[in-house]
């Protein structure tokens, strides 16, 4: 049974399509290794009789031989998505036993297709996180151990500190804010997982887990459901093992809908067949921005390796110019926050989740908020607030908005010249320790998505694709950043890296 | 620009959030590490420069005038901490 968990998506579709198995057998070797793994805490909420319900569904429709696109893949699910009658909570203590009565667009089109639900996922508070570690479940373990330590320690620290209520400091941070997603994926806890991108959620933690995550173009997903952070920038995607998995599922999440205005009229390409379609006459772009002081030896070899490879299969390397870059990430803690502190405005103790009296209606909503948001959810809503101010506007918001304006024309320049798609690396650095930022200045943290947030504020695709290891042997993922609604030349580009660096090898099981 | 205490506590006001005095301290410290990092912005010739309205450029769709969905105030008030016959509770606000 284990080695049904270690096939990708498309094997185990092409497994149940030939028979070789049932998705009864598929989705049980799952529930099983979900049972298995709860040191890693990926899973804030394991639903097995739904997996179990829908799986024997699917086996009646492959016996008919009507099977749907993901007849009965078993995935994972962010806990940022709504499913209808299960609980839904964003990783916050503000939506407490939330149980939405209605489903997301993404994952209804996921169960539309035949997907199988094994639970949801861990993540950031509200999205808001590059670690796991501002959950208020507690953090996500990585399945990667640091360098030196074996399962026994591992094992060991894990258990020694839930029983005193404290992080296990020294394992390593899966990434954030979809770091359940990206822990469940590496550690063949689902086939493949939804998760979502504001700044570089999908991205960071793939790059940090050796799996491959894809941030369509804002637009491509509809938004309606899903639990919001930062309107202008939230998006999600899928987080796999191959980049084929990640097309396969992003195929079914994407599409209209006429419950968000801003989803994209636009028919959904079968992505796919895009996997395959190589890097033959691409122009590349390589952004001297994104080269900046400090980097790591192993991520500047890594960089120019993926060059290299993409060289080889026929693409033409261009330097390019990206000149504000730098802003980015500044903007984006300008423009994040604002709209996050107006949609979280919601959580004010009266329609749905936590209460907490007060002496009147402002000193129930001030309670209320202040038990149920963590440390970082508090700062960046009342940054959100400060920037939004009376006197504060234009000097922080409307000057951001016109710094992203510059941003996505940077893009636009040099789209028009001819280039296709733009490699860099994913993250500054490999996987960091748990403990080992969250405590220091909040800047530190913010600085691991300085080059993926770029992708959000210019509303572009962006993959991130493992590309090989640092010298502790961690997992460093390369990230490709296309046109709007170009996924599948990212696909295809993602597809020579992934076929040059060949496949990631993922961390034997340790947890159980 | 940086905040001073005063400020901190008018923000978590305006914010909704009660801010214990004794967390005034820290809380002012990391607002203003945060703003310091985005006084960065302040080199950015924005001269000229439209603020960015819509990531995509599309229009804003409109959808008819028609009831989409009714008659579910069940839904609507299940998960509500407080509720008294399709009614939301709230602490008296009218004297």
């Amino acid at each position: 049974m284990t080695e049904l968990i270690e096939l990708s998506l498309a094997e185990a579709r092409d497994g149940l399509e030939a028979k070789r198995f049932s998705a009864s057998e598929l989705v049980r070797a799952h529930i099983s290794a979900v049972e298995r793994a709860r040191l890693l805490n990926a899973y804030v909420l394991e639903t097995p009789e739904k997996a179990l319900a829908q799986a024997s569904e699917s086996d009646a429709r492959l016996k008919r031989g009507e099977a749907r696109p993901l007849e009965g893949l078993p995935i994972g699910v962010k806990d940022l998505f709504c499913t209808k009658g299960v609980r839904t909570t964003a990783g916050s203590a503000i939506l407490g036993n939330f149980t939405p009565d209605y489903e997301s667009t993404v994952t209804s089109q996921l169960w539309r297709d035949g997907a199988v639900m094994l639970g949801k996922l861990n993540c950031d508070e509200f999205a808001m996180g590059s670690s796991n570690e501002t959950s208020a479940f507690g953090p996500v373990v990585s399945p990667w151990l640091p360098p030196n330590w074996d399962g026994a320690r591992a094992r060991a620290t894990i258990v020694k500190a839930t029983a005193e209520r404290a992080a296990p400091a020294g394992l390593l941070v899966p990434g954030g804010s979809s770091g359940g997603s990206a822990a469940a994926v590496a550690a063949r806890l689902c086939l493949a997982a939804t998760a979502t991108d504001t700044g570089g959620s999908i991205r960071q933690p793939a790059a940090f887990t050796g799996t491959v995550g894809m941030k369509p173009t804002y637009g491509r997903c509809s938004r309606f459901g899903t639990v919001a952070f930062a309107s202008s920038l939230d998006q999600a995607g899928p987080i796999a093992r191959t980049v084929r998995d990640c097309a396969i599922l992003l195929r079914s999440m994407a599409g209209p809908d006429p419950r968000d205005s801003t989803s994209a009229d636009l028919p959904v390409p079968d992505f796919e067949a895009a996997v395959t379609r190589g890097a033959k006459g691409l122009k590349i772009g390589i952004p001297k921005e994104y080269r900046m002081d400090g980097m790591p030896e192993e991520i500047e070899k890594l960089w120019a390796d993926g060059g290299r490879w993409l060289a080889a299969a026929g693409a033409e390397l261009i330097d390019i110019s990206l000149p504000h870059t730098a802003y980015a990430l500044p903007a984006y803690y300008i423009v994040a926050p604002a709209e996050a502190s107006s949609n979280l405005a919601r959580y004010d103790g009266v329609r749905y989740g936590l209460r907490v009296e007060g002496g009147d209606v402002i000193e129930m909503y001030e309670n209320t908020r202040a038990a149920g948001f963590g440390r970082e959810v508090k700062r960046r809503v009342m940054i959100g607030a400060y920037v939004l101010s009376a006197g504060y506007y234009d000097a922080y918001y409307l000057r951001a908005q016109k710094t992203r304006t510059l941003i996505k024309r940077d893009f636009e320049q040099v789209f028009a010249a001819g280039i296709d798609a733009v490699l860099t690396p994913a993250t500054p650095t490999a996987a960091f320790g748990i403990g080992e930022k969250a405590s220091a200045s909040p800047i530190e943290m913010y600085l691991n998505d300085v080059f993926t947030v770029t992708v959000n504020m210019a509303g572009l695709p962006g993959i991130s694709v493992p590309a090989g290891c640092d010298a502790k042997g961690l997992p460093l993922g390369l990230q490709l950043i296309g046109r709007p609604f170009d996924e599948e030349t990212l696909f295809a580009t993602a597809k020579v890296i992934e076929d040059a660096a060949g496949r990631m090898v993922l961390p034997k099981v340790w947890w159980e | 620009m940086s905040v001073d205490a005063t400020t901190v506590k008018r923000v978590a006001h305006l914010a909704r959030i009660a801010l214990p005095e004794a967390e005034v301290e820290r809380m002012q410290g990391e607002l203003n590490a945060i703003l310091g990092f985005v006084e960065e912005l302040a080199k950015v010739d924005v001269e000229g420069v439209e603020p960015m309205t819509s990531v995509t450029p599309m229009r804003l769709k409109q959808r008819a005038d028609v009831v989409t969905e009714g008659n579910i105030a069940d839904a609507i008030i299940a998960n509500a901490p407080l509720s008294d016959d399709h009614y939301f509770m709230v602490p008296k606000v009218v004297e």
